[in-house]
């Protein structure tokens, strides 16, 4: 009686507790039963989609799948990372390079994949470096970085690298304005001195090969973000930007004082026409291209010393500015390449333009002003439609391709999803935390996959086992297949997840890269076999020729090396199957572990410091005899006669 | 019960092996096919290996320019793991013609995976070298040449 007098009592109060720990909870609840089997990839299967997600402040992209989640791969672009020797190894050291000299990190923040015809065409990823400002381009056969290039003339290149609809162009455009050329002037001379850039780099469509074609000389305002048209607007890229106020400090308040800032819309097709007309002068720049070359495993920098500049003034009808509400962050152009959508950080609606009416407002000079030769468009003239209530903050836009419109609401925490046409909103769904970008695969491209959505988060919180003050970044996997978004999998993320883009992965994985071909190996280090293993010394220079194969370095025994000698490791794995890389390291080395491809050469400098028996070894686990992989370096004293010796 | 046949049929054939063969032609056939079976095979592959050789070639004469090219692919693609007169990472190969047939070594060259996987003589030799063999991105034309390379070692 008395038990059940308890249970009486204890069962309405653990309901009550349990209703009140919903209601008070912060995170999504409900029912994620069928969520667990939608992003369910059984063992040994493939997931659907190859996600690229920046790595932001770590510098790299890292290759996710989707809707599973996991992680594949780091790619190493503008980071140096000791675990493969990019950037250390002397190979890729000059992938690097910049006029400033060696530069080990980026901040890495909108991975675009290349297109033809508006659609994903799985051959090249462009990521933009914010802070010492390059265009990366990634090769998706071997999902390595293949070229940095440098942009002059930049002081933050945030508005990158966005691709024509056919990849004719990667664009630049500059955050922070500065001097162009630079020069040394008090910063209060902003209004007078500082300049815009937009950069159009032309890239190569066998080869990939990035070159600065021209660069476009703005006022002094903060370039954002940007999106080229499709379809109807081919010849177009928008850019957004913010400070029309051309503030140089304390922007958080002084940057929000207008009503409106201006989206720049250029026609490239006539900038390239007033380049080839002779009407881009030629500036002296400083920069680097910096090239890695697949067969000789080697990268090259090129410096670079001019660019060719056009002042809107000079070249008429090439860029207009059309108003937009309060500070605009995204671009995005609709699969139709019709509707140009704004984000304005501060912005109470989404304002939608229309390419069209833009055209007519342009025929019809239904301009309300003019800034250093660029006429203003009138709002009224070209906007399409307003979506109201679109949710506190709006930054960034992408397409389903079913007419609908999905914009990311930062303040708000929310994904907003409305029509395209009536502009009204259908549903929306919260985030956890702050998104940013947002992504659909092929959602800025004309022709959208659909059926996901991904949240890009800026603040996770409470949404992961804690790991002290610093805790992991957040994405989230959300269902757009349905007439309501479904939230089904919170994944953590490789460094601060900016921008991602995501591609079906029957597109790339038929192409991916097994191992380097031997007999392609130019690499002047290289050997092809082990017959040509050896150790060779020009003064204290010396060059040890090693191979790897599984499970033994050739040579494993070397004596004469010296105090103070600069040893230069030449590893090449002359491997040629898949999933058989070898690692290699020596005792006290002050640089990075080299790892090793099948058919590839990578070397390294190792300069002992001390006498005495140093051992090498093999990192990456390769066979039953792997732990055997090891090999001895002898290091005599500086001026000894130990002769040089290997086996 | 399938065990005790399996021990039982390799044992038949180890002794066969090494036991002069007095029987009929006829008899070693029949040997031959119940050791194919016994491992999913047919007698072609348990004499001449699993892979793109499916049929006995004609070989001729040898032909010394398929021996220099043979060569020189033997010393890229495999001398790092073979030696010709001493155990390396797999075994010693001047003799190797003397070993296996013609079709088994180009099997060999340009399957190894399967081999390892599923032939009774590439999984003993797996055991005593413990490192998978890979298949070393050649042509069958590539392999061809270096057959005429084993073929020239042993006179």
């Amino acid at each position: 009686m008395k038990k059940k007098n308890f249970l009486f009592v204890l069962v309405p109060v653990l309901l009550l507790g349990a209703i009140l720990y919903n209601c008070s909870n912060s995170k999504s609840t409900g029912n994620f039963s069928d969520a667990a089997s939608k992003v369910y990839v059984a063992p040994g299967t493939h997931d659907e989609f190859y996600a690229f997600m920046s790595g932001g402040f770590s510098g790299q992209v890292s290759v996710y799948g989707l809707p599973s989640g996991r992680l594949f791969k780091v790619i190493s672009v503008f980071s140096q990372n000791p675990e493969t020797g990019y950037g250390y190894s002397e190979e890729t050291k000059p992938m690097l390079n910049t006029s400033f000299g060696f530069v080990p990190w980026d901040d890495a923040h909108h991975p675009v994949l290349s297109k033809t015809n508006g659609e994903q065409d799985g051959k090249w990823l462009f990521i933009n470096g914010n802070n010492t400002p390059r265009v990366a381009r990634v090769d998706l056969k071997s999902f390595e970085t293949a070229e940095i290039i440098e942009i002059p003339n930049s002081g933050g290149n945030h508005g990158s690298p966005f691709v024509t609809e056919n990849t004719e162009y990667v664009v630049a455009s500059t955050r922070f304005s500065v001097p162009v050329p630079q020069k040394d002037v008090p910063i209060s001379s902003y209004k007078e001195n500082f300049k815009g850039t937009i950069s159009y780099i032309k890239v190569d469509k066998n080869s990939g090969d990035m070159n600065l074609a021209f660069q476009i000389v703005v006022p002094g305002f903060n370039y954002d973000l940007s999106h080229s048209g499709k379809g109807p607007s081919h010849d177009w890229s928008f850019f957004t930007s913010y400070n029309s106020e051309q503030a140089n400090t304390l922007l958080e308040v002084n940057a929000s004082q207008n009503d409106k800032d201006f989206l720049a819309a250029v026609n490239w097709k006539l900038a390239e026409k007033y380049v080839a007309e002779g009407k881009a002068k030629k500036m002296n720049a400083e920069y680097c291209d910096n090239n890695y070359d697949e067969n000789t495993h080697k990268a090259t920098t090129k410096k670079l010393n001019d660019v060719l500049v056009l002042n809107p003034k000079d070249c008429p009808g090439m860029i207009y500015y059309i108003p937009i509400p309060k500070s605009p962050h995204g671009v995005d152009v609709d699969p139709s390449g019709e509707y140009i959508v704004g984000g304005g950080k501060l912005a109470a609606v989404i304002p939608v333009h229309s390419f069209s009416k833009m055209l007519k407002a342009i025929e019809n000079k239904d301009f309300i002003g003019e800034i250093d030769g660029i006429p203003i468009l009138k709002y009224e003239s070209v906007v399409a439609g307003e979506v109201q209530n679109p949710g506190l903050g709006p930054l960034h836009t992408e397409f389903d391709g079913n007419g609908y419109a999905y914009t990311s609401a930062f303040l708000s925490s929310e994904i907003v999803k409305w029509k395209l046409g009536t502009w009204e909103v259908v549903d929306r769904i919260p985030t956890y935390y702050s998104i940013g970008h947002l992504m659909i695969p092929g959602g800025d491209s004309r022709k959208p996959w659909g059926k996901y959505v991904v949240a890009l988060n800026k603040i996770t919180k409470d949404r992961y086992l804690p790991t002290g003050p610093e805790i992991t970044q957040s994405a989230q996997l959300i269902d757009i297949s349905g007439d309501k978004m479904k939230l089904l999998l919170d994944f953590p993320t490789v460094g601060e997840p900016h921008y991602a883009q995501a591609i079906p992965a029957e597109l790339l994985e038929k192409n991916s890269k097994k191992f380097y071909e031997l007999e392609k190996n130019k690499n002047p280090y290289a050997v092809h076999g082990e017959k040509e293993a050896r150790v060779t010394r020009n003064g204290n220079e010396v060059h040890v020729y090693l191979s790897t194969t599984r499970s033994h370095f050739k040579p494993d025994n070397i004596e004469g090396i010296k105090v103070g000698d600069k040893v230069y490791f030449h590893i090449t794995n002359l491997e040629q199957d898949w999933d058989i890389p070898h690692g290699f390291t020596i005792k006290g080395l002050t640089n990075a572990e080299m790892l090793v491809m099948p058919g590839q050469t990578k070397s390294v400098l190792w300069t002992p410091l001390k006498e005495g028996i140093y051992p090498f070894y093999c990192t990456d686990f390769c066979s039953a005899l792997h732990q055997e992989m090891q090999g001895y370096v002898r290091v005599s004293s500086a001026g000894s006669n130990t002769k040089l010796l290997f086996n | 019960m399938k065990k005790l046949f399996l021990i039982t049929a390799v044992s038949i054939l180890l002794f066969g092996a090494c036991g002069e063969n007095k029987s009929g032609a006829d008899e070693e056939t029949a040997k031959k096919e119940k050791m194919a079976k016994i491992f999913g095979l047919t007698v072609f592959e348990l004499d001449n290996g699993i892979g793109p050789i499916k049929e006995k070639l004609n070989l001729g004469p040898i032909d010394s320019k398929m021996v220099e090219t043979g060569k020189k692919l033997f010393d890229v693609k495999c001398a790092q793991c073979h030696k010709l007169d001493e155990r390396y990472t797999g075994p010693a190969q001047r003799d190797l013609i003397k070993r296996r047939s013609p079709e088994y070594i180009m099997n060999m060259i340009l399957n190894p995976v399967e081999m390892v996987a599923k032939h009774p003589e590439a999984k003993k030799m797996f055991a005593q070298y413990p490192t998978q063999m890979t298949f070393q991105n050649v042509t069958q034309d590539d392999a061809r040449m270096m057959l005429e390379y084993f073929r020239s070692l042993v006179k």
